[in-house]
């Protein structure tokens, strides 16, 4: 049989450009090690360590048992990992292996290129949290809220990745791939250590304590903390990260490019 | 035949450096057309131009009668890009890739002729890492034609396959304009652009410097048009002291 070329052109729909492009991605990062490392295997093993090993007791978490204070941050680390570290390195690199090229010219369109990759982000942390929590309750996590909570950890996990996701796109549009891989795990680091991840705002010296609450980490941390161990919604974390989310999806939305 | 694309007086700069400077040409729907010159002398970025990833710093580019970049996403669908190098993720298989872009588009190519003509069958489940040059270039090719576009820009198709790997992409172009499709080709193989073309622009410093079909160019076969290209792009001899 014959093929015929005549033209016949078209885009799919945008549904399925999206789900197409978010399947792609997620697809690949199933196959990238570093990659899975950075979304289960860092934040599990802090898990074991600060609540399963007595260790929590002895950090600056927080007061209750060291268990249910290590699963909500735990849960904001694997929240920054995917939606920022990985997002950013794996932008980054589309960039420099001419991915986003590739793509600039096809019908994916620049709205189904970020929605493609925040549902494959999305996807990941369904994998995250699902083993986290999981992990949590074997090791005694005792959250307090009932629906509450559980809208709480939905409102901060979606409000963190736009904040985030936005972070991770911006640094990948500025920076060239290996400047991006080096700065997103810098970031990672720092926010872990000095961004209220792993720390309630409240343990930090109170000159920093101004500064280190402003910050998306902060907010994420925070929020995640206050829907499990009170139960309540955290509506001002989230208006923070929406607002970061907004200041930050604006620079992306003037510095991105297609090459 | 209709006008496929339309570059009027395009001037494109990065920073202090011209790399098109006041370039027209028109390329005719349903042909072959062949834009070659020297390296640096602004081919590439007059194609990326139309493709929409260059703002013209002035002058105008339609390509099927839009604007490149403020109608990017109506224009896009209708237009096949051959990257010279990359364009896939270096993980990702080469039959996942040609599914995943034919997936972008309503009416792709059937996967598995499109397959065999470009022989990626034996490497379809290889990363695209691993691919040889060859394979590389290939899929590349698939990937600008699988949508079914009415304008194919295809940017140095044949670098890198041996002379039977050539033959063939060849006469892939022939099937594609005999099919309607206009096909945008840059290149710096003299006997392809000969072969193939209807009309060819050969361009230096930024300008369109001689136009017309490889007979006409070649007072009809009396040189080669690598003689003509030659002496058009010759760089200018040294002042004797």
């Amino acid at each position: 049989m014959s093929t015929t070329y005549a033209p016949r052109p078209g885009s799919a729909p945008w549904p399925r450009k999206v789900l197409s492009h978010a399947v792609m991605e997620f697809r690949l990062l199933l196959r990238n090690g570093e990659q899975l490392l950075l979304a289960l295997v860092i934040p599990l093993g802090l898990l074991f360590l600060l609540g399963g090993t007595g260790l929590g007791d002895r950090l600056p978490l927080g007061d209750g048992p060291a268990v249910d204070l290590a699963v909500p941050r735990v849960l904001a680390l694997a929240v920054l990992s995917s939606s920022f570290t990985s997002l950013a390195i794996a932008t980054g690199f589309e960039r420099r292996y001419g991915v986003i090229k590739r793509l600039g010219a096809s019908p994916l369109s620049r709205t189904g290129l970020l929605a493609g990759k925040i549902g494959s982000v999305l996807a990941i942390q369904l994998i995250q949290l699902a083993v986290l929590i999981g992990a949590g309750f074997a090791l005694g996590w005792n959250p307090v809220g009932g629906a509450a909570a559980v809208f709480g950890v939905i409102l901060m996990v979606l409000c963190g990745t736009a904040a985030f996701a936005s972070l991770g796109l911006l640094m990948a549009g500025v920076l060239r791939a290996e400047a991006t891989l080096a700065a997103a795990n810098l970031l990672y680091l720092l926010l872990l250590v000095g961004g209220a991840v792993l720390t309630p705002v409240e343990e930090y010296p109170e000159g920093m304590q101004g500064v280190v609450r402003l910050l998306p980490s902060a907010a994420l941390a925070n929020g995640l903390a206050n829907s499990t161990l009170e139960g309540v919604v955290p509506w001002a974390a989230a208006l923070s990260l929406t607002l970061w989310a907004g200041v930050l999806g604006y620079l992306v939305s003037r510095t991105f490019r297609w090459d | 035949m209709p006008v496929a694309v339309e570059i009027d007086n395009l001037v494109v700069r990065y920073g202090e450096k011209t790399a098109v400077d006041g370039l027209t040409l028109t390329v005719t729907g349903g042909t072959v057309t062949s834009v070659l010159g020297p390296n640096g002398a602004g081919k590439t970025t007059t194609v990326e131009t139309c493709e929409g990833f260059r703002r013209p710093d002035s002058g105008q580019v339609r390509v099927l009668g839009l604007d490149p970049i403020a109608d990017h996403d109506a224009l896009m669908p209708r237009i096949g890009v051959m990257l010279q190098e990359g364009g896939a993720w270096s993980g990702v298989r080469a039959l996942e890739m040609l599914r995943y872009v034919a997936s972008l588009h309503s009416h792709p190519l059937e996967l598995a002729p499109l397959v065999e003509r470009l022989d990626l069958g034996t490497c379809g489940r290889t990363p695209y890492r691993r691919l040889s040059g060859g394979q590389k270039q290939r899929l590349s090719l698939a990937l600008a034609i699988v949508g079914r576009p009415e304008v194919a820009f295809l940017d140095e198709p044949t670098t890198g396959l041996d002379p039977h790997g050539r033959r063939e992409i060849w006469q892939l172009i022939r099937d594609l304009r005999d099919d309607g499709v206009t096909v945008v080709l840059t290149t710096h193989a003299m006997d392809e652009a000969e072969q193939l073309s209807d009309q060819v622009h050969v361009v230096s410093a930024g300008k369109v410097i001689a136009s017309g079909s490889p007979d006409v160019l070649t007072e009809h076969g009396a040189k080669s048009l690598e003689d003509v290209y030659l002496a058009l792009t010759a760089p200018p001899a040294r002042e004797k002291r």
